[in-house]
């Protein structure tokens, strides 16, 4: 079972296991590869938010402040571009799952480590190649690339679309190598329902992307094909449908948007009983539910297309199968709550930002009921509520929930607490300063004011200000976050094995694991969340 | 089946699984799995090719007549002769028969060439006439509209299809090299297996594609 070279001797935990970074940059260790997509994410994260922090800038007043229209369209597609397919897609399975979720069925890797290194560095190129386009010409379409814009736009728009389409082969290995790791190294003991409920979120999470990301690379495929070959499939000069495209475009993205918020969902699952010291209320409607959302997700994608000129049928259908998925949603929200009803609550950071993401996301999933409703989605499409909207699952629900696993799962990764007072007053800022960027959107948006426009009339003045001030609280709370976290690495106290209490079995390892995971191979005989007073029901075997 | 995988549990396997049959079962199920993803990734072509065969049937009759069905057929058998000579190289390397493996991956990879000789002779004579996708298109003998799309998923299919015999034959070829050096036994022979996955997976949707291009009327 040996690793590295013989004759080397070997640090006792992953991180120090092998010094150097060439034997970071070769790894097939799951935990190394994790923190390295957590780096690279995070990187792209700050770009991403630079474009947001400029447009919030440039619509701090009406009329032109410091960019044109060309550059500020260039600045939006970025943005979206970047945070789509750069950071949120990949960011919970990819950085926190790479880590957690082998650890938490007991197994020592991913099942095909070589794939899972190949996956990080597909994603790498993939993303320098778009990001490249930046030194170029730019690419001003959107993130959404509708039809015919981007075939006529003189911009690197083909370079992007090559780098997201090759960014989205690592979406693909990732899952393929998660569905079966899930499949075949479970330790001894940890059947089906006994799997801990972030676990079932990354499960269903890889088989969305398992399915759908292949329909965007053709997709993709498609639109470069008809810029450099004019095809002509999209495009209504040469007897194309530019409508087909926007079905093609959403029939991967509207399941993308639940790659995005089920691993979320699965981390609050995993924080709200153990710092409630209770156990999830209805684990198994929690799993059913799960995947009830990963179906729902693959048939509802025309309702990113009510006004494209479809049918009132295709609407109908398309409305009302969306109304579906608040059900099983629901399941999960009062599923939360009912796991914190009488609760011995703690309120660290991960419980704090759990909190925020019920409440968020919650506004989130309502206001997709009002745009689920073709009468009312016709006045408020392309308005700043479906902005609001988005933001407000991916960002409230996503990220929100992303920083609360970052905050539970530190100690882990490190060996060391964060200093939770500097994480409180982030948490802070980040929930407060969310809400005050976003919420006036969907005022601005019902008001009137389209989106994607770097213009507004000056009646919209007011609001655009108190959200571009809600914008720099955001960017505060993460420098906060940043800082806090980086310091703690060195300055944190001491974490030991288990220092929340946790059930699941990567509590059951030290704190940082050492390369092979566990010390004793581990042997499950109940579930996750069994809780008793305040015995913990330790049917684990460390 | 079962004698097979006792000897694969006391192989030399990755120590992240339990044993050498676990990991042969895992890498069987990754291939499947990423099989499903080529489906899904032919799908959207499939689905552009209906579109247009729903709205735009008398176009597609007219169209078709442009493609040479009978080297299409010739491409269908000496596909469907791969895969049974893939299928023999799977078994003879199930049973650590190395010459008749290594002959049998030998022959998969001549057919699979003569496949893309005739595509080459398809697609050359089509480029002469002007038979090209969307605004390439330029063959005087039938300017009906929509045709040049029909031409766009002939050759979005068929090439997508074709990169995809282009990747086998490099992994066939390694296979070649490994087999030759002896490394496929009875104990181990998982990258042949799945590598049959695969080449069966594009002999089957040349057989979709064939009739459907080809012989639709």
């Amino acid at each position: 079972m040996s690793h590295g070279k013989p004759g080397v001797v070997h640090g006792d935990n992953y991180f120090n296991y092998e010094p150097g970074i060439w034997s970071w940059l070769t790894t097939l260790d799951h935990k190394r590869i994790g923190l390295m997509y957590l780096f690279t994410i995070m990187c792209m994260f700050l770009l991403g938010g630079i474009f947001a922090l400029a447009i919030r800038m440039e619509l701090f007043s009406p009329g032109m402040q410091f960019l044109t229209n060309d550059q500020f369209n260039r600045f939006f597609t970025y943005h979206g571009a970047i945070m789509v397919f750069m950071v949120v897609i990949p960011l919970i399975p990819a950085a926190i799952g790479n880590f957690v979720m082998p650890m938490m069925i007991g197994a020592k890797d991913v099942a095909f480590p070589r794939w899972n290194l190949t996956s990080y560095y597909i994603y790498l190129f993939g993303a320098i190649l778009a990001a490249s386009t930046l030194f170029i010409k730019g690419v001003d379409t959107g993130w959404t690339f509708y039809a015919p814009y981007s075939i006529r736009t003189g911009t690197s728009a083909t370079l992007v679309l090559g780098g997201a389409f090759i960014m989205g082969f690592s979406s693909i290995l990732t899952g393929l190598n998660f569905i079966v790791t899930i499949h075949k190294l479970r330790c001894p003991g940890l059947t089906w329902d006994r799997l801990p409920l972030f676990v079932w979120a990354i499960y269903a999470t890889s088989v969305i992307q398992v399915l759908a990301t292949p329909v965007l690379a053709i997709t993709l495929l498609l639109l470069i094909l008809e810029r450099t070959l004019n095809i002509g499939i999209f495009d209504p000069k040469l007897g194309g449908d530019p409508v087909l495209f926007q079905h093609f475009f959403w029939f991967y993205s509207h399941p993308a948007v639940y790659i995005m918020v089920l691993p979320g969902m699965g981390i609050i699952s995993e924080v709200i009983p153990v710092f409630s010291r209770k156990p999830i209320f209805g684990y198994k409607a929690f799993a059913a539910a799960t995947f009830g959302i990963a179906l729902v997700a693959f048939v509802v994608w025309g309702h990113h297309m009510f006004v494209s000129g479809q049918s009132d049928v295709a609407n109908f259908i398309f409305s009302l199968i969306t109304m579906f998925v608040a059900i099983p949603t629901g399941v999960k929200v009062f599923g939360w709550l009912a796991t914190l009803y009488k609760g011995s609550l703690r309120f660290n950071v991960p419980l704090v930002y759990a909190l925020w993401f019920l409440f968020v996301f919650t506004i989130g999933g309502l206001t997709g009921v009002f745009l689920a409703t073709v009468s009312i989605d016709v006045h408020l499409t392309a308005t700043y509520f479906v902005v609001a909207h988005f933001h407000y699952v991916m960002v409230g629900g996503t990220l929100l929930a992303f920083l609360a696993g970052l905050h539970y799962w530190f100690p882990k990764f490190t060996g060391k607490m964060y200093h939770e007072g500097p994480a409180q007053v982030a948490a802070w800022f980040i929930g407060i300063g969310f809400n005050v960027t976003f919420f006036p959107q969907f005022i601005l948006g019902a008001l009137g004011m389209p989106r994607r426009y770097a213009d507004y009339l000056p009646q919209f003045t007011t609001l655009n200000r108190v959200s571009t001030v809600g914008s720099w609280f955001i960017g505060m709370g993460f420098v906060i976050v940043a800082i806090n976290l980086i310091r703690s690495i060195k300055t944190g106290s001491k974490a030991g094995d288990n220092p929340w209490g946790g059930l699941t079995l990567e509590w059951q390892s030290p704190s940082p694991p050492p390369m092979e995971n566990f010390l004793h191979d581990p042997v499950v005989t109940e579930g996750p969340y069994e809780y008793r007073g305040d015995k913990i029901g330790l049917g684990l075997n460390a | 089946m079962s004698q097979v995988g006792v000897l694969a549990a006391d192989r030399q396997h990755a120590h992240h699984f339990k044993d050498g049959n676990a990991e042969f079962e895992a890498c069987k199920q990754g291939m499947w799995i990423f099989l499903v993803t080529e489906v899904l990734f032919f799908s959207g072509m499939f689905l552009a090719y209906a579109i247009l065969r729903v709205f735009y049937p008398e176009m597609m009759k007219d169209a078709h007549e442009l493609l040479n069905w009978k080297m299409g057929a010739i491409n269908t058998v000496v596909l469907i002769t791969s895969s049974l000579t893939m299928a023999l190289a799977v078994s003879s390397s199930q049973r650590g028969e190395t010459k008749k493996t290594v002959n049998f991956l030998w022959a998969t990879l001549v057919l699979a060439g003569g496949f893309l000789v005739v595509k080459y002779f398809e697609y050359s004579h089509k480029i002469h006439e002007g038979i090209l996708p969307g605004a390439m298109y330029h063959y005087e003998e039938l300017k009906v509209a929509k045709v040049p799309l029909f031409m766009s998923v002939y050759f979005v299919m068929t090439g997508i299809h074709g990169l995809h015999v282009i990747i086998g034959m490099f992994v066939i070829y390694g296979l070649i090299r490994r087999a030759r050096r002896g490394e496929f036994g009875p104990s181990y022979y998982t990258p042949v297996e799945i590598t049959g996955l695969y080449w069966h997976f594009v002999d089957l949707v040349w057989i979709y594609l064939f009739p459907l291009l080809y012989l639709v009327s």
